[in-house]
């Protein structure tokens, strides 16, 4: 349904052009759920927006690659195109739910706004329309709800409003670019909860980007893990969580924090992504790689097939990467011992 | 760079003319105040760049001259208003008793147009340079005091300001070497702000007949004369105006420099546009 | 809840005003010397300066004096003019109406300028039209008023004769005859206050442009225009209306020196005339009474700024 193909994603700066999203290609297939998961500054953010063209224009542009929706490709289409698709075809919902809705506007009135700019239907059909939405992503008195200021909800129902606001256009690809971050953690659970009954009900895909595996992994059918700007693992949620074949993807999960863990950490692996300004000879992750060769710093590896549907971004065959992994925690055992 | 280049610009016309207006009577060719009756409201001419006035005056040579008396009152007036709406200011952020009575006093001021406020106080006191000096002061320095006072009010639950005060550091030393430092950039900017006001109000004031003696050469004393010529003589309006808002233009010019220096703002805005990149520089 | 904010608001300036009362109450008291001899004269006999001093209460204790004219003020009697004889009140109503009109035609004027102005240019931010703005609102700023409208009265009423450069006309005698005369002072106060609006709302719009609700906006499909008509600007308006208030503060001086320009017959006219002629119980009602109009202006642009933001409305 939407393919990409070969992206790039560029942003002037005073110091330079940063390669924010660097020559990615996926496709999502209607109804499915694809999860996009990386650290902060993998691009994975930008790489969401481009699909919309909602980064801000300038700094933000797009040299290379093709987004083909229907197949129309999106980065050649007019704005007023566009138009048509932002919130009718295509929805999105953000990070900070505390923010993203008008603080000045009735909810009400920010919702049938959503509803009215795709559909030529009367002011009191869009309000009933309105009212069902709320009722579907399960606000409580929803007729009266209406009327309320967004400083009158909680972070979590605000969070419902905005999916209410992305539905109104019956989207057949909602992207929800960290929707539960900024949440508590029972509230995010809920809100993923009323993602997947969503799903079902109107029959749209998902793009859902994280840096939590635990979300994806309860969410996707398929993972793109992303690294500075570039996508280095690819495949279904099996694939990514069990037959991991990239350095980086095992960090990751490696990182995860523990279910005993108590409350959850954001990812964290020694070092720091690169400098997308000057990203380093070789491959990108290879200055924090455990395993890291001369090779590595030298080759910068493509993705390559590791399986049916699954490719990895590393010069380690398969069979290569279980050999240094089982090294490692052999190592890593003595080292307890 | 634009930007570097326009406070560069702005700093050198106020220090031209300085020199300019304080070393007057060695370079001027013509003498402002000679008088010659033959040479009545002439235009602009070789000898006389910018005309002559209803006495035969040198324009040019009394717009130079002028300078001397608006910029006098304009940096005492920024000098007077800026301590004195410090130092209130400061007190009314310390001290939440002060601040009661002392934001009463300027909210009851600010309730004033300022240029208001400065024509009563005159017209109470009388046109004179001293005068006007005390009536401008009083009329700006409320807003000074507001300004540091919220600047203050940000400042002080900050952390090392809890720790100065924890480990016995007297109030007035938190006062001045802990917080007034980090209030500094907002006072230099409205002082800055406050030289071009009082400039502006100066001239008005002197415009209208309540400001400076009208014998002082002032710009605002010139262009109350030339308001009789104007038809016939338009040079004599046009080139003191022009001094006065190439002044008070450089001035607001530098006191936006400052805060585009300075503000937290501008700042934030450039942090933030890094952030859009959301990269770590990584630690090379 | 806006009617508790309004009560709340209303009993704030009841200190705001007691302050303006005292200040205004000094200003005659500052004058170096007797008054009264200033009045009259110096040269004038000791009988009627004694005359005077007790017509105007000044052989009496300062404080006492402070109490009977805060009495005669709460009850609305300002004073007898030394120079006509007339009520004071009645001096400063009779002026009132091209004042208010001055300051009527020239905010509207202000307004229709700024709001689009700021539009336009943060709708096309990313040019050059945003640093020719920004020193546009400097230069702006920086005109003398009374010399800018010098400039207009040469070449408005010398060269290009279209509009009136003196005068006034109620408008009662015709709403066509008012403006004319009301247009030309009123481009010269706006011309100030229009790159001070200007600039604000532009900044704050500029501060609202990338905020995650526009995105949302965005994310509808919305138009730009209108993402930038309807969601910028509706939340950039609120922090410029306290500008607002200060650009009526702005007006307010100017008022006085257009009106002695333009010979308009309104109150700035009448406090230039009155210092002139040491009227002293009149330069205090001038004074009192525009300090007055302006608190009051201030509470109403603080119950808009409540109306407009819900999150104080509803708090």
């Amino acid at each position: 349904m939407l393919e990409v193909n070969h992206l790039k994603t560029q942003i002037e700066t005073n110091e330079g052009i940063v390669k924010a999203v660097d020559g990615i290609s996926f496709r999502v297939n209607a109804g499915e759920t694809l999860g996009i998961v990386g650290e902060s500054g993998s691009g994975k953010s930008v790489l969401a927006h481009s699909v919309m063209q909602l980064n801000p224009k300038p700094p933000t542009f797009y040299p290379e690659g093709e987004i083909i929706y229907k197949d129309r490709n999106l980065l050649t289409l007019s704005e007023k195109e566009l138009r048509k698709i932002r919130g009718n075809e295509i929805a999105m919902i953000f990070q900070d739910p505390m923010s993203s809705l008008n603080p000045v506007f009735k909810v009400g009135a920010q919702l049938e706004e959503a509803i009215l700019t795709h559909q030529k239907i009367s002011k009191k059909e869009a309000r009933k329309r309105a009212v069902e939405l709320l009722q579907d992503v399960g606000i409580p008195d929803a007729a009266q709800r209406m009327q309320s200021y967004p400083h009158q909800f909680s972070g979590g129902m605000r969070q419902r409003v905005l999916i209410a606001i992305a539905l109104a256009g019956n989207p057949k690809l909602l992207i929800a670019d960290e929707p539960t971050t900024a949440l508590d953690v029972t509230i995010q659970a809920q809100i993923l909860d009323l993602l997947l009954g969503l799903q079902k009900k109107y029959g749209m895909a998902i793009i859902l980007i994280s840096h939590d595996l635990g979300v994806i992994s309860q969410m996707a059918d398929r993972v793109l893990v992303m690294y500075s700007g570039r996508v280095v693992e690819e495949g279904t949620v099996n694939d990514i969580f069990h037959r991991t074949a990239m350095p980086y993807t095992w960090s990751l999960l490696r990182s995860l924090p523990r279910i005993d863990g108590g409350h959850q950490r954001l990812i964290h692996i020694e070092g720091h992504p690169p400098n997308l300004l000057a990203p380093p000879k070789g491959c990108n992750f290879a200055p924090r790689c455990p395993f890291a060769t001369e090779t590595c710093l030298a080759v910068d590896p493509a993705l390559s097939p590791r399986g049916e549907g699954h490719q990895a971004a590393c010069v380690l065959t398969k069979e290569e990467f279980n050999e240094k992994k089982k090294e490692w925690e052999a190592v890593k055992m003595e080292g307890v011992r | 760079m634009l930007k570097k280049k326009r406070n560069l610009i702005a700093l050198g016309t106020l220090l031209l003319l300085t020199v300019a207006t304080l070393t007057a009577f060695w370079w001027l060719p013509v003498s402002p105040l000679e008088i010659d009756s033959t040479k009545r409201l002439n235009g602009p001419s070789a000898a006389h760049w910018f005309g002559t006035d209803h006495f035969g005056r040198d324009i040019f040579g009394q717009t130079v001259m002028a300078a001397r008396v608006s910029l006098f009152v304009g940096l005492t007036v920024a000098l007077i208003a800026t301590v004195l709406g410090t130092v209130t200011g400061l007190i009314a952020g310390f001290y939440q008793k002060a601040d009661f009575v002392i934001m009463r006093i300027i909210d009851g001021m600010l309730a004033f147009p300022s240029l208001l406020l400065a024509l009563a106080l005159v017209a109470a006191l009388g046109g004179s340079v001293t005068n006007i000096i005390i009536a401008l002061s009083f009329s700006y320095w409320p807003v000074m005091t507001r300004i540091v006072r919220s600047a203050v009010l940000q400042m002080k639950s900050a952390q090392f300001i809890e720790a100065a005060k924890t480990s016995g550091v007297s109030d007035p030393v938190i006062l001045s070497r802990y917080i007034l430092p980090n209030v500094l950039s907002p006072i230099i900017v409205q002082g800055t702000f406050i030289f071009a006001k009082a400039i502006l109000a100066e001239a008005a004031l002197s415009f209208l007949g309540v400001g400076v003696e009208p014998s002082t050469p002032t710009w605002g004393n010139m262009l109350q004369e030339a308001q009789m010529y104007i038809t016939i003589a338009p040079w004599f309006s046009i080139f003191p105006g022009i001094a006065i808002m190439m002044t008070v233009l450089s001035l607001n010019m530098l006191g936006e420099g400052v805060r585009e220096a300075f503000d937290p703002h501008a700042k934030e805005k450039i942090k933030k546009k890094k952030g859009l990149l959301k990269t770590p520089v990584s630690a090379r | 809840m806006l009617l508790q904010y309004t009560i709340r608001r209303l009993v704030s300036i009841i200190p705001v005003l007691l302050v303006v009362c005292v200040i205004v109450f000094l200003i005659v008291h500052l004058t170096p010397g007797n008054p009264a001899y200033l009045i009259l004269g110096e040269d004038s006999s000791p009988e009627a300066v004694a005359q005077l001093e007790a017509q105007l209460g000044l052989d009496k204790p300062m404080a006492e004096q402070f109490v009977d004219w805060l009495k005669n003020i709460v009850t609305g009697d300002l004073g007898e003019s030394v120079y006509s004889s007339e009520p004071v009140t009645d001096v400063i109503f009779a002026r009132v109406g091209p004042t208010f009109s001055l300051m009527l035609t020239s905010i509207v004027l202000t307004l229709i300028i700024a709001i689009p102005t700021a539009i336009f240019v943060v709708w096309r931010r990313h040019t050059v039209l945003d640093p020719l703005f920004t020193s546009a609102s400097l230069v702006g700023a920086s005109i003398p008023e009374f010399w800018f409208a010098m400039l207009l009265v040469l070449g408005f009423g010398v060269a290009v004769p279209i509009f009136p450069v003196a005068g006034y006309v109620p408008i009662s005698a015709g709403v066509g005859g008012w403006l004319h005369h009301l247009l030309l002072p009123s481009i010269i106060l706006a011309t100030v206050e229009v790159g001070l609006i200007a600039r604000m709302l532009r900044d704050s719009m500029l501060e609202s442009v990338n905020q995650d609700y526009t995105k949302t906006a965005r994310a509808k499909g919305l138009k730009e225009s209108t993402v930038l008509m309807k969601h910028v600007f509706s939340n950039a308006l609120i922090p410029t209306t306290t500008v607002v208030g200060l650009t009526i503060a702005g007006l307010l001086g100017g008022t006085v020196i257009i009106e002695t320009i333009f010979t308009i017959p309104g109150v700035g006219q009448l406090l230039i005339d009155s210092i002139h002629r040491r009227d002293y119980p009149v330069i205090q009602g001038v004074v009192l009474f525009i300090a007055v109009v302006y608190v009051l202006v201030n509470l109403l642009i603080d119950l808009l700024y409540a109306l407009l933001d819900p999150r104080i409305r509803y708090d």
